[in-house]
């Protein structure tokens, strides 16, 4: 057992088998580890190679992963026709009002279709190995569809659904209470889409709007904050030392993002 | 095929609390110690500096700092009888990843478990009787006792700086702090955080009916703080972004604010990130580990020998690499026989919703582990005589967050969309508020893991298979606590309020906590534990497995206090014992 042994008395004198100098000796080890061939990383999401850390802490100036800002603009994932569907379904689930604006003024649709273009809609980090078989409901979802394609599939068969129920309408050209007893229904699981579950659809895009309604203006949706101007919420603020024993008080200060707030950015582009 | 490397002393699987504890305690041995850690390395300025470590969707909904379930998932199952299916994304509990793992996006709750804890069964037995326990309940007792802890208790709180206070110092019961709590030597670190209104108002409602109320202990720290290593964290700044996210303030204890900066100066120390342990090798006895199997980012295989192997991953990746490697002998519910994978336990969490007319609660003025508590029904601190079950928890109104994805609450027969909905949201995310109850959960005869029969691992492996389901033990307690944790939020004079205690079957969808316990019991006898009371594997005596996985069963804590002690009560074993006579530290 080398394990039994006097405590260090020099650099040199650590661990077993090999004259090593630590430094020295870790660089040796660096490139015999680091001899790599493949160039494609198994999770390319926030992913590093592998890597040895010895000596000092391994910061870098600017390596961390701001996210990316979503910019105005046309569709990245859905189609015309999909995006105009997603805009109104979106403004049924959370409709306009005198104080807030709906779904599709905040941002939801655009929110919706940038994720779905990424890796949120390509289910990537997902354990997506089959077999595929329906469980019990405490089991969770086992679908083998990724985000982006149950959107298709379903905004699909809605569409199909709509065009035959309602004289060959559209989703977007039905009537308010059409829109929202056909949203009540597919929350029910008492409108069945075909070659969609349309339940498990409504739930989705529900989940999905919300995020777009309270995530931070930066993805896209939330626009000019107002899901948190609503609510009294002020965003990504950091430090309330100053208010944490101000019992009972409403909480003065305006909501910013990760990216600063709308008066801070330049008016003209 | 895998390439063999130079061997070194200490071999650590997982560079989380429990792996930066071991290590640095054994770097001043002079051991050659590397750490491999599956995960990316993570520092506060890099990883989650507050210029975007607020970010509710990347950080909590998209689950950013986790690991990724195509990494690796375990299948679940209610009972013996279902088919398990895989966990394709995370619900009820969430593994981490990375250096610091769980200690990067914990809550910091920091938790000692009760002295009785550590002797439930004989405890129980003593008090009401064996009839009392239901026949397929498998609570032991540790084999360590809360008085041989509370010297690691305190280390791993002077390490993190925890902001509370005493209850008890040396059975002298402080004002203000815990009464229930075992006998600790000396006060917090740090004062207490500062209290938000929701838990000002509890703690009156709860003093007013008799209770005790105290501030949680909690790893956001009240004030700037200089631990033992030298490393300095900074106060907390109540931002609201604690648990699943990383603090950006240097103020959440965790490996990067209380150990690494320390550790990594250790020239006998080295840690390859990125780098995912596949097994531990066995020689031809299968009685002693010579090492492990590792794989990096290209794909290439690594064999790394070591004399000393500590497994200090994640509880359930713990037990899967026990199981992998074959060692010790894998649970049969039905024979009853085999320590690897039995007694899985989890947490038994309920909450009260309060609505409020003339209240402003501002919840996102939060830190993880803020909060005013009571303990006068947690363990066996009430007599359980009259009630038909065993087990307990903490409860109050503990003030995590406002992030609006998360706590935007309505009350019961709200729609959950339109403008119903819409108007409700407005109305109430101000002016409501939750309190929650922090059960125990007992461990049971069909609650167990092993390897699933037909879901592998992008390697191949096997995954672990899951079987568990809440028992009527859990549910009358949840039932119990969350019946009187109502009375408290009803003397804070809601408009409305709605209890919501745990109900079956087990949902892996839901979040609970991920407080998962157990598969690698530590106790005194081969026969009833994987692990001897030091930690160290019965089967194979230089293979120690550290954390939650030692747990016979889980108390009505959170669990890292106890984790931190376990993990610097056997660094002390390793240090003082296993090096001067390496081989089994308990005979039998």
């Amino acid at each position: 057992m080398i394990i039994n042994k006097p405590p260090l008395s020099s650099p040199d004198d650590v661990g077993s088998g090999m004259p090593h100098p630590p430094r020295f000796q870790s660089g040796i080890r660096r490139r015999e580890l680091m001899l790599t061939t493949a160039t494609t990383l198994l999770f390319s999401t926030n992913s590093v190679l592998a890597g040895i850390v010895q000596g000092s802490l391994p910061w870098e100036q600017n390596a961390g992963a701001p996210p990316t800002e979503v910019r105005p603009g046309p569709w990245t994932y859905f189609t015309a026709e999909e995006g105009a569907a997603v805009e109104a379904l979106v403004d049924r689930l959370i409709p306009a009002d005198p104080q807030t604006p709906g779904g599709k003024d905040a941002g939801c649709a655009v929110f919706i279709d940038r994720q779905l273009a990424g890796s949120y809609g390509t289910a990537e980090g997902l354990y997506m190995r089959g077999p595929f078989a329906e469980g019990t409901p405490q089991q969770g979802d086992q679908s083998p569809l990724s985000p982006a394609a149950r959107y298709r599939q379903a905004l699909a068969a809605l569409d199909k659904y709509c065009r035959a129920t309602y004289a060959g309408k559209s989703f977007t050209q039905i009537p308010d209470n059409e829109k929202d007893k056909l949203l009540s229904g597919l929350e029910k699981g008492q409108v069945h889409l075909e070659g969609a579950n349309g339940r498990a659809f409504f739930e989705l895009l529900l989940q999905n709007t919300r995020e777009g309604f309270f995530a931070d203006p930066v993805y896209g949706g939330n626009r000019n904050m107002v899901g948190w101007k609503m609510i009294g919420y002020p965003g990504a603020r950091y430090d309330y030392r100053d208010w944490v024993e101000r019992h009972n008080e409403r909480y003065p200060l305006p909501p910013v993002g990760i990216s600063g707030r709308p008066e801070w950015v330049r008016k003209a582009d | 095929m895998a390439r063999k490397l130079p061997a070194t002393d200490v071999v650590i699987v997982g560079l989380g609390w429990t792996g930066s504890i071991l290590a640095h305690e054994l770097a001043g041995s002079g051991l050659n110690i590397v750490a491999i850690e599956r995960g990316p390395w993570r520092d506060t300025a890099t990883d989650f500096p507050p210029a975007y470590a607020q970010d509710e969707l990347r950080y909590h909904i998209r689950h950013d700092l986790f690991l990724r379930p195509a990494q690796l998932t375990m299948t679940v199952r209610n009972g013996v009888n279902e088919t398990a299916l895989p966990m394709r994304s995370w619900g009820s509990f969430m593994p981490p990843n990375g250096v610091g793992g769980g200690g990067v996006h914990w809550n910091a709750e920091t938790w000692r478990f009760l002295p009785s804890d550590f002797q439930m069964k004989t405890h129980l037995t003593e008090r009401y009787g064996e009839k009392f326990l239901p026949a397929d309940m498998t609570i032991q007792d540790w084999g360590v006792t809360y008085d041989e802890l509370e010297p690691c208790y305190d280390r791993f709180e002077y390490l993190c700086g925890t902001s509370g206070k005493a209850g008890n110092i040396k059975g002298q019961i402080q004002a203000g702090g815990n009464p229930f709590e075992g006998a600790r030597a000396r006060e917090y670190p740090t004062p207490p955080q500062k209290q938000p209104y929701g838990p000002t108002l509890f703690a009156q409602a709860a003093k007013e009916m008799g209770y005790k109320p105290f501030p949680q202990p909690s790893g956001n720290l009240s004030q700037a703080y200089t631990n033992p290593l030298g490393v300095t964290l900074g106060p907390c700044t109540y931002c609201g972004f604690c648990e699943w996210f990383g603090c950006g303030n240097y103020s959440k204890a965790s490996p990067q604010t209380t150990i690494l900066p320390a550790l990594v100066r250790q020239p006998n120390f080295e840690a390859r990130t990125q780098c995912e342990v596949l097994k531990i090798n066995l020689d031809n006895s299968g009685k002693r580990a010579t090492g492990v199997t590792y794989v990096d980012t290209s794909g290439n295989e690594w064999e790394q020998p070591a004399d000393l192997v500590l497994l200090c991953a994640f509880q359930l990746f713990n037990v899967h690499l026990l199981l992998i490697s074959g060692i010790g002998k894998p649970y049969d519910p039905r024979a009853n026989e085999g320590m690897i994978g039995r007694n899985y336990s989890y947490q038994v969490t309920s909450s009260v919703d309060a609505f409020f007319d003339n209240k402003i609660f501002n919840p996102f003025i939060a830190s993880g582990a803020i909060g005013m508590c009571i303990d006068e029904f947690n363990g066996d601190n009430f007599d359980h005589g009259p009630h038909g079950f065993v087990g307990g928890g903490y409860m109050g109104a503990v003030q995590t967050n406002g992030r609006p994805l998360q706590t935007t609450r309505t009350p019961k027969g709200t729609p959950q969309w339109g403008l119903e909905w819409k108007e409700a949201v407005a109305k109430n995310y101000l002016t409501s508020y939750e309190a929650v109850t922090h059960g125990g959960c007992c461990s049971y005869r069909d609650a167990y893991c092993d390897l699933d029969p037909t879901y592998t691992d992008r390697f191949g492996r096997k995954l672990m298979r899951i079987t568990f389901d809440f028992h009527e033990n859990e549910l009358k307690m949840s039932q119990y606590l969350t019946d009187r944790l109502a009375e408290v939020v009803q003397k804070m004079g809601p408009r409305q309020f709605e209890k919501r205690p745990r109900s079956g079957p087990y949902d892996s969808t839901v979040y609970q906590t991920t407080h998962t316990c157990g598969g690698a019991i530590m106790g005194t006898d081969p026969k009833s534990s994987a692990l001897n009371r030091y930690l160290q594997s019965w089967d194979v005596s230089n293979l120690f497995v550290l954390g939650a996985t030692a747990f016979p069963q889980n108390a009505g804590y959170n669990p890292t206090d106890t984790v931190g002690a376990l993990a610097y009560w056997t660094a002390d074993a390793i240090t003082s014992q296993y090096l001067k006579n390496p081989g089994p530290l308990v005979h039998i």
